[in-house]
């Protein structure tokens, strides 16, 4: 039983030493690294399974023991967590003892002064009261005790430098409430991505089904959103002679709160770098893209009109790419369905060059749109229960020969081009789209509080400097007339030693300086 | 917003122009470190003279400086002058940019390093005004002119307008203080390699045995490292704050472990576990000082593999 306790408290007394600290905060930097080499499947999924489909067994390993998700892999919490428990276990003493020392008197001043550090002595032509007066007088801001010793010998000891143990209490104490509202923030707090055309075309946080990507906290299931509804009506994108966007700007109307049983609308402006604040939820302005809209005319005379966004796969030119789908009015008969499916991909270029028959596009802006497009017919492969990019077909379907290049042309705005069997598409007209995030954190306002006392109570804890000052004054028995005194005066820097020198050699001469009949 | 093209040619002129008087400001400097007598004067000065049971006497630390006159010294202040001439060319190459584009002058790699190095020398200016630690520069101006070397090839960029994603005020405060941060960290980064250099040839004296003993104390080196990284954590601390503001502005969220924000923590840490291991018995010295130097490659670290290999949000590389 004893052993137990002698072992726990051995534990915890390792723990909170300084030294693990010390090493903890390298464990932390360093498991921290990984992080930044490695792909992260938060921040980029498409770009982590090629990684560790291009690295075979070795990927498998490394993503077995989450190098991956170091943020949040056990190896990577446990060191914050112990982190964590070494700050508090040096937090607590440490903050008795701060109270203690708050309520304490300077410590006594020690028999042999020319034992500190810093020391003078010399003889002063003042007597004991004036020298007292004078250092009193010099010490003002110090915290102060006066003594007497035997011999009518008197001592003053002086302390200044009591806010530096508050700021470096404040700082830690700002990193762990940091570290908490942090984490709150993670299982309360949720992401989600969405494109909305920029058309009139509205999206309402009703749920996460509205979204096309949505990253939950712990604690949230998605089923008690804010609700609120944002229309996007226009955008607009501005460009330098030299290609390099100026401005992106999405036109907003959005309803929250109280406006949604009003019914009232509120304009925005959505930019890059100014989010709307909605009550609860921020939304950005991420990013844009083109969505070409084609007409598909079968050979019954049914038309079907769609734009489907594609996606932009050069920034500079905005030159994208997609598919659009479409399936076959009025046939009932699945298997039939399945042969007459239709899907029109390629490339978009919003102003098209070509060389010979391959486009590109020479700027952002939609001046000359055009597409060339291959012209997919047949099964999709909608049905069968995998989920579908929308930006791409089905490659499995094609390479099974149940999907099949029927056409393949360049068109310009208004062409059109005929397929065999006598259906026409055409490319009919573009439109924007713009790509929202809406993100949800309750806890960050906690987290810039508590990083704001961090760099309070580090700026005090790192300039404010702790000093220590005695003064000993020992009547010289003599002559009565002439009252001379010997003052001696002794100094310690308990913070940052170098530059106390010259500090202390100011203040000693000031303290040995006394004018008779001060 | 043109560019007046013209300004930012006069800019490209002075930043090529500094470089050049860095090189030679740092050959002046090695001349010095090499003849001079500075390197043991400064050990023997800057042992503070408060002694314990010293005389009753008044005693001074303000010890009556030698008269220098040797040629190496005379050399030395010649480079110091040949330093602030091209710092404030240096200045100049800056502050045309960002007249040039009407923006602050630090939205590229090429302008990010340029800033930095400047506050390197500056900083380093200052340490001098205080520690006579001037045969020491060209340790100082090697590592800005291989920067400047780097970002005025490699990284070069021409002067244009602020893309959408860094039109915010926040470039102008975070941007600046993650400069003056890393900039500063340049000296106790130095600094602390020669703590290295010293405390190596203080072991064992034949170690180093020319080097070793023109450089300052350790007690010197310690005290200007200590200082200046205590000057600059706070500083990059509050640009580490400041960035997880514009990110919450401009990302949707404060914090994503981007690359950037990642190696921009793992560098505070490391500092962080400077100033710890200053107060922990058994790690002050040496051990210190190499992790300082452990900070200071963590910055460079950020500074050019984040921006050059890894792809973030940070949208600074403008190169591709
Ligand atoms: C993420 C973890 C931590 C960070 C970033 C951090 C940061 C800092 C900083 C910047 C200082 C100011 C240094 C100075 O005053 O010179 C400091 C001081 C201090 N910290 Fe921490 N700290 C951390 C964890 C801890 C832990 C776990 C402990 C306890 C074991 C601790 C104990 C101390 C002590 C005793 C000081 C005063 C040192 C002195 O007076 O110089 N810290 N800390």
């Amino acid at each position: 039983m004893s052993n137990t306790l002698a072992f726990l408290r051995n534990t915890w007394r390792g723990l909170t030493s300084m030294r693990t600290a010390l090493i903890l905060l390298f464990l932390l930097a360093l498991a921290a690294l990984p992080g930044a080499l490695l792909p992260q499947r938060q921040l980029n999924p498409g770009k982590t399974a090629e990684y560790i489909a291009a690295h075979g067994w070795w990927g498998e390993l490394l993503d077995r023991a989450q190098f991956f998700e170091v943020y949040g892999s056990v190896w990577f919490s446990a060191i914050y967590l112990l982190l964590m428990i070494s700050l508090v276990g040096c937090l607590l003493p440490r903050s008795l003892e701060y109270v203690k020392a708050m309520r304490g008197k300077p410590v006594l001043t020690p028999r042999n002064l020319a034992r500190m550090p810093h020391h003078r002595k010399s003889e002063v032509d003042a007597s004991v009261d004036e020298v007292l007066a004078t250092a009193h007088a010099r010490l003002k801001g110090w915290r102060r005790v006066e003594r007497e010793e035997d011999g009518g010998v008197r001592t003053i000891s002086a302390e200044r430098g009591y806010l530096r143990e508050t700021g470096n209490l404040v700082f830690h104490f700002g990193m762990l409430g940091l570290i908490i509202f942090f984490a709150l923030g993670k299982l309360f707090g949720y992401e989600g991505q969405v494109v909305v055309h920029a058309n009139g075309s509205e999206f309402c946080n009703a749920g996460t089904f509205a979204y096309d990507s949505f990253r939950p906290g712990l604690q949230v299931d998605g089923t008690e959103l804010d609700p609120f509804c944002v229309k996007v009506n226009s955008f607009t994108a501005q460009f330098a002679a030299n290609g390099q966007a100026e401005v992106f700007r999405a036109d907003v109307e959005y309803q929250s709160g109280d406006d949604l049983d009003t019914g009232t609308w509120r304009p925005y402006e959505l930019r890059v770098n100014d989010p709307l604040r909605t009550e609860g939820e921020r939304i950005y302005l991420l990013g844009n893209g083109f969505s070409p809209v084609f007409t598909v005319t079968y050979p019954n005379g049914e038309v079907r009109t769609q734009a489907t966004q594609w996606q932009p796969v050069d920034q500079a030119t905005m030159l994208s790419e997609g598919a659009t789908k479409f399936d076959p009015p009025g046939v009932t008969d699945e298997a039939q369905r399945r042969t007459q499916q239709l899907a029109v991909t390629g490339l978009f270029a919003p102003t098209a060059i070509l060389h010979g028959k391959v486009l590109s596009s020479a700027r952002p802006e939609p001046n000359r749109p055009a597409v060339a497009v291959d012209i997919m017919k047949g099964d999709l492969g909608r049905d069968s229960g995998r989920s579908q990019s929308i930006f791409e077909i089905d490659q499995s379907m094609v390479d099974s020969g149940r999907l099949k290049r029927v056409a393949r042309e360049n068109l310009e705005l208004g062409q059109e081009l005929r397929l065999e069997d006598g259906t026409k598409v055409r490319f009919d007209g573009v439109q924007r789209w713009v790509y929202l995030q809406v993100s949800h954190d309750p806890a960050q306002t906690g987290v810039l509080v508590c990083a704001i006392a961090m760099l309070a109570g580090l700026g005090a804890s790192l300039l404010i400097k702790r000093r220590r000052v005695w003064l000993r004054v020992t009547p010289v028995s003599g002559d009565d007339e002439l009252r001379r005194t010997v003052v001696e005066v002794g100094g310690l820097a308990r913070t940052d030693q170098a530059g106390y020198g010259e500090e202390f050699t100011r203040l000693s001469r000031d303290l040995l300086s006394v004018r008779k009949g001060h | 917003m043109p560019v007046n093209e013209t300004l930012g040619q006069y800019g490209d002129w002075a930043y090529t122009t500094a470089v050049a008087i860095y090189v030679l400001a740092m050959l002046f400097f090695l001349f010095e470190q090499s003849f001079g007598r500075k390197g043991r004067q400064a050990a023997a000065r800057t042992r503070v003279l408060a002694g314990a049971g010293g005389p009753d006497e008044v005693e001074t630390t303000d010890v009556p400086q030698e008269p220098e006159r040797g040629r190496a010294e005379r050399i030395g202040r010649m480079g110091a002058a040949l330093t602030v001439l091209a710092a404030l060319l240096h200045l100049a190459s800056l502050v045309l940019r960002g007249v040039a584009t009407q923006r602050v002058p630090w939205s590229n790699m090429h302008e990010y390093i340029s800033a930095i190095c400047l506050v390197g020398v500056v900083t380093w200016l200052v340490v001098l005004r205080k520690s006579p630690v001037r045969h020491l520069s060209a340790f100082v101006l090697f590592p800005v002119v291989m920067l400047m070397w780097i970002g005025g090839s490699l990284l070069y960029a021409e002067p244009s307008p602020l893309t959408p994603p860094l039109q915010s005020y926040w470039i102008i405060i975070h941007v600046s203080a993650a400069v003056i941060g890393s900039g500063v960290f340049l000296v106790p980064g130095v600094a602390s390699v020669l703590y290295l250099m010293r405390s190596r040839h203080e072991r064992n004296p034949d170690k180093l045995a020319k080097f070793g003993p023109r450089l300052p104390s350790l007690e010197v080196l310690d005290r200007i490292a200590y200082r200046t990284t205590v000057f600059a954590f706070p500083v990059f601390t509050f640009g580490v704050i400041a960035g997880g503001i514009w990110a919450e502005a401009a990302w949707g969220r404060f914090w994503g472990w981007d690359p950037k924000e990642t190696v921009a923590f793992i560098a505070w840490v490391i500092y962080a576990a400077y100033l710890h291991s200053r107060a922990t018995a058994g790690w002050r010295g040496n051990r210190a000082a190499i992790i300082n130097v452990l900070g200071f490659s963590a910055t460079v670290f950020n500074l050019f593999f984040v921006n050059l290999v890894t792809v973030g949000l940070h949208s600074y590389a403008g190169v591709s």
